[in-house]
């Protein structure tokens, strides 16, 4: 009885198009990560400052998507742009959009907080030898804090794309609707076929983000400070 | 905006809301309890159980929470196994929520000095003992920070049960605008129904972290 | 008289390293012993095995007719041999009376009056009554180190192990905690001590066991040590320390 499902998965092009809805999947996530990585960096740059009035909206910024669910956001966008502002989006674009503004903020401070962290001496004896500011970020306090900042960095990328998951929600043909699809057209034939199919979706998941963990533990081990 | 109209929804909101906090709350004590357990089998390295406790971290950790509750609710009624969309919630916030609690008291044990252990151990305390008169109070006052932000995670994870129709918050509000597209009223009572949650618990542990940190033991 | 304490042979590896090669030392009731040598030779190490805090390889420490290398139950024996560490370890999340009520009551189950009755008179004795109810936190490291060995003793243990407990404090207040222990030692307690005060060792111990990588090189009574240490090793221990 169980076993009638699984055929399902090598159907015909069944599990290719799944593997094609997770593509899908991991280009918005790809492209908003390339985003937010640009200006997470340029922003959390200047988060650095100790001036109030430009700390204040960035933490309000970062506060803003640290307090509302993602999904709040994607609906959030979804509807209010286009009934508001008369543009239309795609559901695909509102998804890139979200993901970015997430991923810029949380990036921002991640690379702030790496900044900081590093010993204030460090600071001083770049600018005892005579370095300029630019310098000084370009040779000493820059490569020390990319070594900071790239295991958290990782473990946003492994929740971003555990995330995307929520794009079914605002109707991106990713893998989880491809897997409805296929659910849909089996069911009466293959009564169980729900079961492998969220199975294997599952499957899909933990294989890309297990090695992302992975790959994160080891290198903040590596560069423990 | 119409006033109006959100006057008139309000009450969806408030039953929303309530289930909201409800969900979350049992998740959250059920995660808490499971995170107990798992960081304490770690701890002491229990022999198989630290495996199995492992393979459930790294599941649990790299799955969305949508997948496992498609998998609780229309997955597991396949082989016979049918749950209400409560209890797949419930079990599914659980599930994620005991992961990332497990972690969050792991790192407060090992933050306990090991010369405070031994100095239990010599005065003759069991396990047991240990952990609940020397260990966990101190895990306690090490792990607010992380505790608190998964209690954060886990409120906002509740809005993922819109997946399989539990009327929480989002899911309500989805609902709502269905019928009387009346988007914007809707999704600013959504934000609104979230922050009413959300802030004044982040300042409550913002207040806990600086009171438990003031009050660092001796250390 | 039979020995209170009677090791023989005892062996300790951490992986292939050998850290104790073959200690014997008979301890006799109410005798004080001071371990002196050089750091890295085990003296630390020797100390925690008897109370079962590291595992051994080798050898036997028999404790009241029972070979405690073969037990498993620490936690009795842990009862009858009291520990105090250089860390002194008090639980900050506790009072003092609490740190100190801890194991009476919980482990040996004893009755509450019985016990803040003892505690109190050896807090008293060593001349901290007046901070039962404060928290370590409030208190200075000679302080602490005080109340960690009234913990201990709190017990009832028959031998105290002390694992150089003033290394950690300011000089000022190591004299308060030798006073403490000297105290005892006339008291009758029987007790090990690790320790760099040299001075102290010679006025209070009995005898003087020196040991070096591993092994006792020297047991002789504390005034003939100091005067005529054997040993060439022990001689240039003493020589180095009479800077």
């Amino acid at each position: 009885m169980l076993n009638s499902g699984v055929s399902v998965l090598f159907e015909g092009i069944n599990f290719l198009r799944l593997l094609e809805g997770l593509f899908q999947t991991l280009r918005i996530a790809l492209i908003a990560i390339v985003i937010s990585v640009v200006l997470g960096i340029i922003i959390g740059m200047i988060r650095t400052t100790k001036n109030k009035w430009i700390q204040f909206p960035f933490k309000l910024y970062l506060e803003l998507f640290r307090i509302i669910p993602i999904l709040v956001w994607l609906l959030v966008i979804y509807y209010i742009v286009p009934v508001n502002f008369n543009v239309e989006l795609s559901a695909d674009t509102v998804a890139l959009i979200v993901f970015s503004l997430w991923g810029t903020a949380e990036l921002s401070n991640i690379v702030r907080g790496a900044i900081i962290s590093l010993p204030k001496h460090q600071v001083e004896s770049s600018l005892a030898l005579g370095l300029s500011k630019f310098q000084m970020y370009r040779y000493v306090l820059l490569p020390q804090a990319a070594k900071r900042s790239i295991p958290p960095m990782i473990n946003l990328i492994t929740r971003m794309i555990k995330t995307t998951a929520l794009l079914t929600m605002i109707g991106v043909v990713e893998v989880i609707k491809v897997g409805q699809q296929i659910i849909q057209l089996y069911n009466t034939q293959h009564p169980t076929v729900a079961f492998w199919i969220y199975g294997i979706i599952f499957f899909f998941y933990f294989c890309i983000c297990f090695p992302l963990s992975r790959i994160s533990r080891r290198l903040e081990r590596k560069w423990a400070a | 905006m119409d006033w109006q109209y959100m006057i008139e929804v309000l009450p969806f909101y408030k039953t929303a809301l309530w289930l909201t906090v409800k969900l979350a709350a049992i998740g959250i004590l059920f995660a808490t309890i499971v995170g107990l357990i798992c960081s304490s089998i770690q701890y002491f390295k229990v022999k198989v159980l630290d495996k199995l406790v492992q393979v459930y971290l790294e599941i649990a950790r790299n799955t969305p929470l949508l997948i496992q509750l498609f998998f609780l609710y229309f997955g597991l009624p396949k082989v016979g196994i049918t749950l209400s969309s409560e209890m797949c919630a419930i079990i599914g916030l659980t599930f994620l929520g005991g992961s990332y609690m497990a972690e969050a008291f792991r790192a407060g044990m090992e933050a306990v000095s090991k010369s405070q252990v031994e100095s239990g151990k010599a005065l003759g305390l069991s396990s047991f003992q240990l952990v609940r008169y020397v260990i966990f109070p101190q895990t306690f006052s090490y792990s607010v920070p992380a505790y608190g932000a998964n209690c954060i995670f886990l409120i906002k994870e509740t809005s993922v049960f819109s997946g399989i129709a539990i009327l929480e918050l989002t899911n309500t509000t989805k609902n709502l605008m269905g019928i009387y597209y009346k988007t914007n009223e809707a999704l600013f009572m959504l934000v609104i129904g979230y922050l009413i949650i959300l802030l004044p618990i982040s300042l409550f542990l913002m207040w806990l972290e600086r009171r438990v940190r003031y009050a660092e033991f001796g250390r | 008289m039979t020995p209170i304490l009677e090791i023989n042979g005892l062996v300790k590896k951490y992986g292939d390293r050998v850290v104790l090669n073959g200690i014997d030392l008979h301890v006799e009731q109410g005798k004080v012993i001071a371990i002196l040598g050089p750091s890295g030779c085990g003296k630390s190490t020797f100390l925690r095995c008897i109370n079962g805090l590291e595992e051994v390889q080798g050898g036997e420490i028999i404790f009241e007719g029972e070979d405690l290398t073969k037990t498993s139950k620490w936690r009795e024996v842990r009862q009858k041999i009291g520990m105090v560490f250089q860390s002194y370890d008090l639980f900050p999340n506790m009072t003092v009376m609490e740190n100190i009520l801890l194991s009476p009551l919980k482990v040996q189950k004893r009755k509450r009056e019985e016990v803040e009755l003892q505690a109190m008179e050896l807090l008293d004795r060593v001349g901290l009554a007046d901070r039962a109810n404060a928290y370590p936190r409030e208190l200075s490291g000679g302080q602490k180190q005080r109340i960690a060995i009234v913990r201990a003793l709190c017990t009832n243990p028959k031998i105290m192990l002390f694992d150089e407990v003033t290394a950690s404090l300011d000089p000022e207040m190591v004299r308060e905690v030798l006073e403490v222990i000297a105290q005892l030692a006339k008291q009758g307690m029987t007790m090990l001590i690790v320790t760099h005060e040299m001075n102290f060792a010679e006025l209070v111990a009995d005898e003087v066991v020196f040991m070096d990588k591993g092994k006792i090189h020297e047991r002789a009574p504390a005034k003939e040590f100091f005067a005529n240490p054997k040993t060439q090793r022990a001689q240039q221990f003493i020589n180095i320390l009479n800077f």
